[in-house]
This record gives structure tokens, C-alpha cells and sequence, in this order.
């Protein structure tokens, strides 16, 4: 008997389980990587339940045979993943620019450690999220969503494979080693209700002269030709023109990487998620992710509570950046915490978009920060006013 | 008077990207007649074109799906092998062969060609060798003997090259096979057989690079080293009773044979992902 794909039904779930979970019910059927902690449990359920519903998983020799394995799998049809953390996250990067080149979708789930270098293996950290935008060389966009909860663990893992197959793009889930190794109540809901985005397909027969990285949608996505139907498509990772074809041109250079980095601009609604907690009449907005989130709705709660107007900006997606929200708030708000488990990587994004002090809450990983720290900095924005400056958190 | 006999279309015209010739390898260079070997291997394996996949990394040789009217993906530095263990793992109906060359498959991709082989995944490598990485220009890589002069080891290569055969054998290829571009013949039947026979297979091609290896080492022209192919090789032995596995490794600047044939051809299990449909499976949920 097989196994069911779809654990239908409310769980008490670990969120390295609830991610594997995810992306199983998503259409997942090959898994390549390399235990590392804390994601080896997602590799360790993956073995035990892509076996079970007809998929494939194997262990590879390192992250960066990883990443090409869920490449190769993609480009012949399948949805695929990877777990890791930030030293097997490093090995991928060159190829993060490959599948962006070929513009095959890949999902990879990063389960924050404190770093650089091998850090603290065992221990949380959010200091990947930039390298999550920029790790690989050169210019080119992707989406990463960071999950707070093991819930999200699943539900933004869905969302990861619907991203990544309709504009074919690497995507990222920047969890943390609170929110993998948590356990919590995760609802999986029926078959239907699981949203299913599918990848453009080539509705022209392949003697037509299917010009496969022609982009004739105003989405600037172009439908993809898998290995083995008869396409007989050229992918390389060199600058190509609409048939693939290499052409060492600066002039279809910049049309190609203009339109990779402007197919995910143009596309950036359908991909962000964000969420509010006391935005409306908040004149001090936390920002905040992951696993620190958890402690910022606290703070704020804490502040309302002593009269503070304090709200929270949850960044769900980091990439694309939720611009417009904060600009939004940009016009009510006299100042922006942002608080995050490293030493100041997305307050630089937030200072991009406002005009109002930005003060960072920041650890650089280890244990959580605590609510008190994020209270500290919103009771002094409302005591003695915005002061520009990092502040360092003592974990508890 | 008679008519010249006008052949339209060769018989490989269809899997051959013409549009986009030229291509971009030097005269002399040995890459081509290993690629039209690799298309007449197709043309006459029976298996529809269609489910021919190519996968190369970064290099002269790795240029090569470029040129094949194939699903084919030129991929990065050091890296075909586990991207068609990927494809392959999805689609195993599909024959996927890594076409690449020895800097790419044994240097920085080295470690991918050991497990892939130990792993014994159903893909067919075949290896362009031509000593030195011909892409960049000409420097050592794990294949250039000691001693050898390249544009990073002016004055003679201090590091012991690899014996590819040797290494492939050990590491568990249950074909492995070294031919040179003069063998034409064989590396056809060759690439023909390994399509037939499953498992991870090994074809090693050794290659002129008369403007790399060959201008470093005075071997000026492509043809002079096809001579050399020629007044040198002898075919091999059974190993390692016949011929000893350290006679396999090859030195074009010194007077000794050099040898080539089949060293491998063994059936072991091939890789298989797990799959529990005919098992049953603990209820979960
Ligand atoms: C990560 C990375 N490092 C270095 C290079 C530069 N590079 C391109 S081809 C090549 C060597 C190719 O040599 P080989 O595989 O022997 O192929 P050949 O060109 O001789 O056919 C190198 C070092 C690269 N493309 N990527
Ligand atoms: S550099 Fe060497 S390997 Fe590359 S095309 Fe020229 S001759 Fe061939």
C-alpha cells in the first residue's frame, strides 16, 4: 500500500516535518541533499515519505551536487527541493545563478544556523537573508518567504514550488533553527484547497520552430520545454538569445538579464506576503521575520498595552521586498524598529524605502531575541524619541 | 553526359545544430571527430532521437551540446554529473549521456565523477582528455603528466596526473574504455555499446589541443599528434594480469606506448531509486 501524499487533517508537527510535508502535498517528488543541521530532519522525512508516494530521494556527495540534482530533475519535468543550512547554502550559490539562467524552478529551504563559517550548528540565525538576494554572482532576482511557524513551514513551502514553476525562478524558504525545530499545531488541509500554480507549457508542436527562452507574455515568463518531448532545447548558464543559443553580445546581455530581474519586479505582487498587527494608527512600526516575529508581536502587545502605539510589519516574503506597505506606513509612522537575529541586514532594505529613523534590535544569533529588547527599543522611540543607531539584544 | 550525384542532406544534417556553425574549436583541435562519433552512435542506436539527452559542464569539449539538435544542457564548471543524475533519476526512460572534458569531469568535478561511478547511476560519460584545460588556455589540470610545461607550470608540472581507466575502475564504472581521436571507429562502437549497457560507463577520448597542451609540449599540429596516436598505441591487454593498471597512464612526450581498449566490463546493480510500491508501507498519519 502506498503511502498518502497528502497528510489531510491537524498535526502536531515538528517544522522541519511540516515543510517536507509541504512540499510533498505541493507536487514534490525528488529531494537531493546533504544532511547538515538543523534541516536534516526535511532529508531524514523525505527519505521515509518520497518512496512512499512514488518519488525519489537521494543523498548526494555535497549541497552543490544537491542543487544540480534538483536542477536536472526540474528540467525533465519534476517539482524538486532542497534542505539545507548556511555552509551547504554557500556551496549552492554558484548555481542559483544556473537555474535563474535557464530559468528552471527550483525550491530551496535554508534552516538558519548562527554563522559564518560552521557557527553554531545546533543554534538559531537569521544572517542568510541577504545572501539569499545576492549570494550568486551577478544581477539577477529570485523570492525567499521566511516562516514563523511550523504552519508556515508548510503553507509558504506550498507557495514556494507555485512561485517558483510559474516564473521560473529559484525560490527560497529562509526558515531558523527556532521555527525547523519547533513543534506546533499544523492544520494540512484537503487536496483541493492546496493552491496549484503550474509552469507555462509550450502550446506549439516542436517542429514549429519553439523558440524556447522567447518570453511573448506580458509576464516576460517563457514556457518551458522538459527533457524528452521532443523539443530538443539548448539550456546553457552563457548569455543566450529566444532560442537558447549562446551570443556573446553585450546587446543580448543586457536583454536577457534585464528581462530575468524584470520578470520577477513585474510579477512582485503575486509573490509578496506580508501581515499587520496594530498597523493602523501605529506611529512606531516593528519590522520583523522568522522567528523574531514571535518576539516583535509580543513587544508590541506589551507596548499597546502600556499605551504605546506600536504596530508590526511581518515580512513574510523578504524577496521580493514588500515595498509598498512600508511606504504606506512611511506616511503615518515617526519611526521603524527593525529587529532581526543578525547585525543589520534588512534595515538596510527598510532605510531604502523611509524617510523616518530606522533603529535595528539586533543579536547575532544564537537564541532568540527576546520580546524585552524589542519593548526596550519601542519604550525609548516613545519616551525620548527616535535615536538612530543599531542596539544589541541580550538573548535569553 | 552524367549527372553529379548531389547528396542533399547528410545523414547527420538532423543532428547537428548547422545553424549554428561555425563553431568556436581551433583547427586541429580533436573535440569534433568525438562529437560526430557520439551523433553516429545515436543515428544507429535505435533509440529515438527524442530520448537522446546531452549534459556537459564548462569547456572546449563541454561546448558540445551547443552544436547537438538534442535536449542537451551545458551547465556550470565541474557539475553535468549530478545534473544528469537528477534528470536521469526523473525521466530513466531517457538515455543521458555527459559529454565533458577531463579537467571539468576530474578536477573540480571530481569528486561528482567517484560517486556517480560508485553509485553506479545509469548515465554514459564520455571524456574528452586533451591534458590541460583548452578553455582557459592552455594550463595544467589533473590529467598533465609530471613534468609537462602549461601556462601555470612554466617550468614543468610538479604533480602526478591521474590514470583515468585506473581511477574510473576503482571507483566501481562498470564499463571503461580509452580510445583516441584516430579510433574513431572504436569510440563509435563504443558510445554504441555503453547505450545498451546499463549502469555508469566511462569513455575516455584523448584528444589533440595543438594550441594548449601541443604548443606547450612541441606538438604543434592536431595531425602530428594523430600520428603519434598512431605510431604509439597499442591496445590493451586483459588488466591487470595482461597489463598492468600503471602501464595505462600516458605521457604523449615520451617514447613509450600508450594504451588503449576496453579495461571494464562488468554488471553490477544500477542504481535504482527506492520505491515502495510493491512493498507494503507502515500506515503514517
Ligand atoms: C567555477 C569555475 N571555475 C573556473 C572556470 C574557468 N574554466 C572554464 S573552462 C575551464 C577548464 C576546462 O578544461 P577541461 O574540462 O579540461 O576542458 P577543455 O576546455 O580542455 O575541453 C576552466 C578552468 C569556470 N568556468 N568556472
Ligand atoms: S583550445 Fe584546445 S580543446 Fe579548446 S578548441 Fe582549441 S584545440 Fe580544442
Amino acid at each position: 500500500m502506498k503511502g498518502r501524499a497528502i497528510l489531510t487533517g491537524e498535526h502536531f508537527m515538528h517544522g522541519d516535518h511540516a515543510c517536507t510535508e509541504g512540499a510533498i502535498a505541493a507536487g514534490c517528488r525528488f529531494f537531493a541533499g546533504y544532511p547538515i543541521t538543523p534541516s536534516t530532519e526535511i532529508a531524514e522525512r523525505m527519505a521515509q515519505r518520497l518512496p512512499e508516494v512514488g518519488g525519489v530521494f537521494i543523498q548526494m556527495e555535497d549541497e552543490i551536487a544537491s542543487i544540480l540534482a534538483i536542477i536536472g530533475a526540474s528540467a525533465a519535468g519534476t517539482r524538486a527541493m532542497s534542505a539545507t543550512s548556511g555552509p551547504g547554502f554557500s556551496l549552492m550559490m554558484e548555481n542559483i545563478g544556473l537555474a535563474v539562467m535557464m530559468e528552471i524552478p527550483i525550491v530551496i529551504v535554508d534552516v538558519q544556523r548562527g554563522s559564518p563559517s560552521t557557527g553554531l550548528p545546533t543554534l538559531p540565525g537569521q544572517a542568510d537573508v541577504m545572501q539569499a538576494r545576492w549570494g550568486s554572482h551577478g544581477d539577477y532576482a529570485i523570492a525567499a518567504y521566511a516562516p514563523w511557524s511550523p504552519q508556515e513551514m508548510f503553507d509558504l513551502t506550498v507557495l514556494a514550488f507555485n512561485v517558483a514553476d510559474r516564473f521560473r525562478i529559484p525560490v527560497m524558504v529562509m526558515s531558523d533553527e527556532v521555527v525547523g525545530h519547533m513543534v506546533e499545531r499544523v492544520v494540512i488541509p484537503p487536496e483541493e484547497q492546496i493552491p496549484r500554480w503550474e509552469r507555462k507549457r509550450p502550446t506549439v508542436p516542436p517542429e514549429n520552430g519553439f523558440r524556447p527562452f522567447l518570453a511573448e507574455d506580458d509576464d516576460l515568463v517563457p514556457p518551458l520545454a522538459h527533457a524528452g518531448e521532443g523539443y530538443r532545447v539548448h539550456f546553457t548558464g552563457l548569455t543566450h538569445d529566444e532560442r537558447g543559443y549562446p551570443d556573446m553580445s553585450a546587446e543580448t546581455h543586457h536583454r536577457l538579464v534585464t528581462r530575468l530581474v524584470e520578470k520577477v519586479r513585474r510579477n512582485a505582487d503575486a509573490m509578496i506576503r506580508y501581515e499587520g498587527y496594530g498597523l493602523e494608527d501605529a506611529k512606531i512600526v516593528v519590522i520583523s521575520y522568522g522567528c523574531t516575529a514571535r518576539s516583535a508581536r509580543r513587544a508590541i502587545g506589551q507596548a499597546r498595552a502600556a499605551g504605546i502605539p506600536a504596530g508590526l510589519l511581518r515580512l513574510i516574503s523578504l524577496w521580493p521586498f514588500p515595498e509598498k506597505p512600508l511606504r504606506e506606513l512611511a506616511r503615518q509612522a515617526e519611526a521603524f524598529i527593525v529587529a532581526e537575529m543578525n547585525l543589520g541586514q534588512m534595515i538596510c532594505e527598510v532605510e531604502r524605502y523611509v524617510a523616518q529613523p530606522v533603529i535595528g534590535v539586533n543579536h547575532a544569533g544564537g537564541a532568540m531575541i527576546p520580546p524585552a529588547p524589542i519593548l526596550e527599543a519601542i519604550e525609548e522611540v516613545a519616551t525620548r524619541g527616535a535615536r538612530i543607531g543599531r542596539r544589541k539584544a541580550s538573548a535569553g | 553526359m552524367a549527372h553529379a550525384l548531389v547528396a542533399e542532406k547528410h545523414p547527420l544534417d538532423d543532428l547537428i545544430r548547422t545553424d549554428r556553425m561555425p563553431h568556436i574549436w581551433c583547427p586541429g583541435c580533436g573535440i569534433g571527430i568525438v562529437m560526430r562519433c557520439y551523433a553516429q552512435a545515436i543515428l544507429e542506436s535505435g533509440i529515438p532521437v527524442e530520448q537522446h539527452v546531452i549534459v556537459s559542464g564548462i569547456g572546449c569539449a563541454a561546448r558540445t551540446p551547443g552544436y547537438m539538435n538534442l535536449d542537451s544542457y551545458h551547465t556550470t564548471h565541474g557539475r553535468p554529473i549530478p545534473f544528469a543524475t537528477g534528470l536521469k533519476l526523473v525521466k530513466p526512460e531517457l538515455m543521458v549521456t555527459v559529454f565533458s572534458g577531463d579537467g571539468d569531469l576530474a578536477a573540480i568535478g571530481g569528486n561528482h565523477l567517484i560517486h556517480a561511478a560508485r553509485r553506479n547511476v545509469d548515465i554514459k560519460v564520455i571524456c574528452i582528455n586533451n591534458f590541460n584545460y583548452g578553455m582557459t588556455g592552455g594550463q595544467v589540470g589533473p590529467t598533465t603528466p609530471l613534468g609537462a610545461k602549461t601556462t601555470t607550470t612554466p617550468y614543468g608540472n610538479p604533480e602526478n596526473p591521474f590514470n583515468f581507466p585506473y581511477l574510473l575502475a576503482a571507483a566501481g564504472a562498470v564499463f571503461v574504455s580509452r580510445w583516441t581521436t584516430i579510433h574513431a571507429r572504436q569510440v563509435k562502437e563504443d558510445i554504441l555499446y555503453t547505450f545498451h549497457k546499463p549502469g555508469f560507463t566511462f569513455i575516455e577520448v584523448l584528444a589533440p589541443c595543438p594550441v594548449g597542451f601541443g604548443k606547450s609540449n612541441n606538438i604543434d599540429e592536431g595531425v602530428e599528434e594523430m600520428w603519434l596516436y598512431r605510431r604509439r598505441c597499442v591496445l590493451a591487454g586483459r588488466v591487470p594480469d595482461e597489463t598492468p593498471w600503471e602501464a595505462l597512464q600516458v605521457d604523449l612526450r615520451e617514447e613509450r606506448p600508450i594504451v588503449v581498449g576496453r579495461f571494464v566490463d562488468e554488471e553490477r546493480p544500477v542504481y535504482r531509486p527506492v520505491r515502495l510500491e510493491d512493498k507494503p508501507s507502515e500506515h503514517r498519519g
